[in-house]
């Protein structure tokens, strides 16, 4: 994305064009010659993955927007024409509703892969910085299109949520009516919830640019976290990983597609197959998944605006994370310590999964409020353990530690694919 | 590959660990009440269809039983084709029903027969003359029942078939209430709306409450998810190509990365 481009066609057209606006030259840097880690193992497949998944949650958008009405008499009977009377309606919008779950699937992978390899350390702090934006601006996309078929998760979800504003000291409640356009979710918000649905999506798609601006600077990190230190620490893009992560979108596709075809609803509410009703409360109202532990941790806190103040704290503190880490080694791999801990954290955020969904009373309440504790702490001992902890030493370089693990280089058959594999096993 | 095993294996241990997520509220949401009766249905796996019979058994059952309280407002009689009715047949069943039209060219609103493009009728103009009729409850429209519960389909019938004569010792019902295994709360307004013999089947059909509620319970899964085998049938022939093109791509992977050391 930087500097001049070295590309030179045969072609005279594409000559002519490149002279006058270097598209083929930015093409080919970016994506074909792009010199890329020799030793990136499958966890580095969900970037290019997410972006399948925003272009997909795009299109198949697009195209329910043109069957649905965002009105609040008229959405819920709209999203059912889609369902019924238009063509494949009904894939378009399991596809929209699954594909945010796998959008987030592979964006959550995507995180902690980062935070396993150290790819948010200098000098990437600014490109995990976009990454967390873009994660903020997807759960907002995702919580508004939520709202959008009017059922009743819909709509309790939405005054759950929003109501959290009116825990703002002083003007919460005036937050809150202005978020709502009145008095109550209604009309008002369900339209510009539509309005905003459509919209951030394209504001993701250019902080996603920015993103793969920042990644292209200084390269893709990888499992050993040590830097690049020349061509033979690299091989380009294409055909290399381009073939690597389509085979990783064909796996993607199998395991999308069977929760599409068969199991549709699985990750859904019934709930939300109930026309919103503003003077009926669902017995339990539980958001999407994927935000469940971040209601857990909503939850953990007796008071509601420092409940809300967790909450937030809990995604924001991700910015901190590059300067929270003192260590200068990235990679897990050669960090005991740290090690466990992360696999400490991941654990946890599973159980504040679990514990979000389910109802704050007894025993959960309690084993929330530890999971909240314990979330935090890890980015309070993270500082210390840089200074006490005793790194494995790191290899010179990701060629020769490539070639020591692929045994010089020999090729029988079944080699080639395991030589590289056995590199990114180490630990 | 290995590595790639590793990971997958990895991440259906991630997803085993978060599946009760998934499902959290559902025991919850059965108010505690026993688990649902176990029916094999003919629509279930990958392969499966609607039992045509049994669709147009099940509408038999919700015209004659359901239809005087529960309306079916995302039906029109067009998507009685879909069942497997005749155009006569359906048209029949749609003349059967009086709607209302207009404003004609005098400006009058019209009384017609039923056509294959109108929708399945409501029983009530509202939902407060529903509640009149009703003893104070509401009975919900049941278009998308077989979606909108935990259980499902399966729901439905165990709902049907949940009835006690008596609520158990120490359970006193509200006035007008009957008692339900598999109700939220067990105390439910609709009395028990079918039994054996219910209506008698013209196909002859032996009229079991069993047969009965696994008729309606079919028809309403239809009801609710009428591109069910479109679905399926689609699903299977895109998870059989996506395999392929993915084993391809597997071997264009391996070829690429063979010159590599």
């Amino acid at each position: 994305m930087s500097g001049h481009s070295s590309f030179q066609s045969n072609n005279a057209i594409i000559n002519w064009i490149e002279y006058r606006l270097p598209i083929f030259g930015f093409i080919n840097d970016s994506l074909v010659v792009y010199p890329t880690p020799k030793n990136l193992n499958y966890w580095w497949n969900m970037g290019s993955l997410a972006g399948v998944m925003l272009v997909l949650q795009i299109v198949t958008g697009i195209i329910l927007a043109m069957h649905y009405t965002p009105h609040a008499d008229l959405a819920f009977a709209s999203t059912e024409h889609i369902m019924r009377d238009v063509n494949y309606g009904w894939m378009m919008r399991y596809m929209h509703a699954n594909g945010g779950s796998m959008f987030f699937i592979v964006v959550y992978i995507h995180i902690f892969r980062g935070m396993y390899y150290g790819s948010y350390k200098a000098p990437r702090e600014l490109l995990w910085w976009l990454g967390i934006i873009i994660f903020i601006l997807m759960m907002a996309t995702a919580f508004m299109g939520y709202v959008l078929p009017w059922g009743q998760m819909s709509f309790w979800g939405a005054t759950v949520i929003t109501n959290l504003f009116s825990a703002v000291p002083l003007v919460g409640e005036e937050i809150v009516a202005w978020l709502w356009g009145g008095f109550a979710v209604a009309q008002p918000t369900l339209n510009r919830f539509y309005s905003l649905h459509y919209l951030l999506p394209f504001v993701i798609f250019a902080v996603v640019f920015i993103h793969l601006w920042a990644l292209h600077v200084h390269k893709s990190n990888n499992p050993l976290g040590i830097d690049i230190k020349g061509p033979q620490d690299t091989i380009p893009f294409h055909p290399y990983y381009t073939v690597k992560d389509l085979y990783g979108m064909g796996i993607f596709g199998i395991i999308f597609a069977w929760l599409l075809f068969f199991a549709p609803n699985l990750l859904g509410e019934p709930d939300n197959y109930i026309p919103a009703n503003p003077l009926v409360t669902p017995t339990h109202i539980v958001p999407e998944w994927y935000f469940l532990p971040f209601y857990a941790i909503l939850r953990a806190v007796p008071d509601k605006l420092f409940g809300v103040i967790a909450m937030f704290a809990s995604l924001f503190i991700l910015f901190a994370l590059p300067w929270l880490d003192t260590s200068k080694v990235r990679s897990a791999r050669f960090r005991p310590v740290y090690k466990m801990l992360f696999w400490a954290f991941f654990i946890n955020c599973f159980v504040l999964g679990y514990i979000g969904g389910k109802p704050a009373e007894g025993i959960f309440i309690i084993v929330g409020r530890l999971s909240t504790v314990l979330y935090f702490l890890f980015f309070l001992v993270l500082p210390f353990i840089g200074w006490f902890e005793r790194p494995r030493k790191l290899p010179e370089s990701i060629s020769t530690a490539v070639l020591e693990s692929s045994g010089g280089g020999g090729s029988s058959d079944g080699a080639p694919d395991g030589a590289a594999a056995k590199a990114e096993d180490r630990g | 590959m290995y590595k790639f095993a590793k990971v997958l294996a990895f991440t259906a241990v991630a997803a085993l660990f978060a599946s009760p997520l998934f499902h959290s509220s559902k025991a919850l949401a059965s108010g505690g009440a026993e688990p649902l009766k176990e029916v094999s249905w003919n629509h279930s796996g990958p392969f499966g269809t609607f039992d045509r019979a049994a669709l147009q058994r099940g509408l038999q059952v919700y015209r004659e039983v359901c239809s005087g309280c529960h309306g079916l407002r995302f039906i029109a009689f067009r998507n009685l084709l879909e069942i497997g009715l005749k155009e006569a047949e359906a048209k029949a069943i749609a003349a059967e029903y009086t709607m209302m039209d207009g404003p004609n060219d005098e400006g009058e609103m019209y009384e017609r027969p039923g056509k294959l493009f109108d929708y399945m009728p409501s029983p009530f103009d509202n939902e407060k003359a529903a509640r009149a009729s009703n003893n104070g409850a509401f009975p919900p429209d049941l278009s998308l029942m077989a979606k909108a519960r935990f259980g499902g389909e399966s729901y439905i019938y165990s709902l049907l078939l949940g009835y006690e004569e008596e609520a158990p010792e120490g359970v006193t019902l509200a006035e007008g209430m009957a008692y339900n295994r598999y109700f939220p709360g067990h105390q439910i307004a609709m009395g028990p709306p079918i039994d054996d013999e219910a209506v008698e089947y013209v196909d002859g059909t032996a009229p079991t409450k069993e047969q009965i509620a696994k008729d309606v319970s079919t028809f309403l899964m239809w009801a609710a998810e009428p591109a069910l085998e479109q679905r399926k049938r689609m699903g299977v022939k895109v998870i059989l190509f996506l395999i392929v093109l993915t084993i391809v791509l597997y071997g264009v992977k391996r070829k690429v990365w063979a010159d590599l050391h």
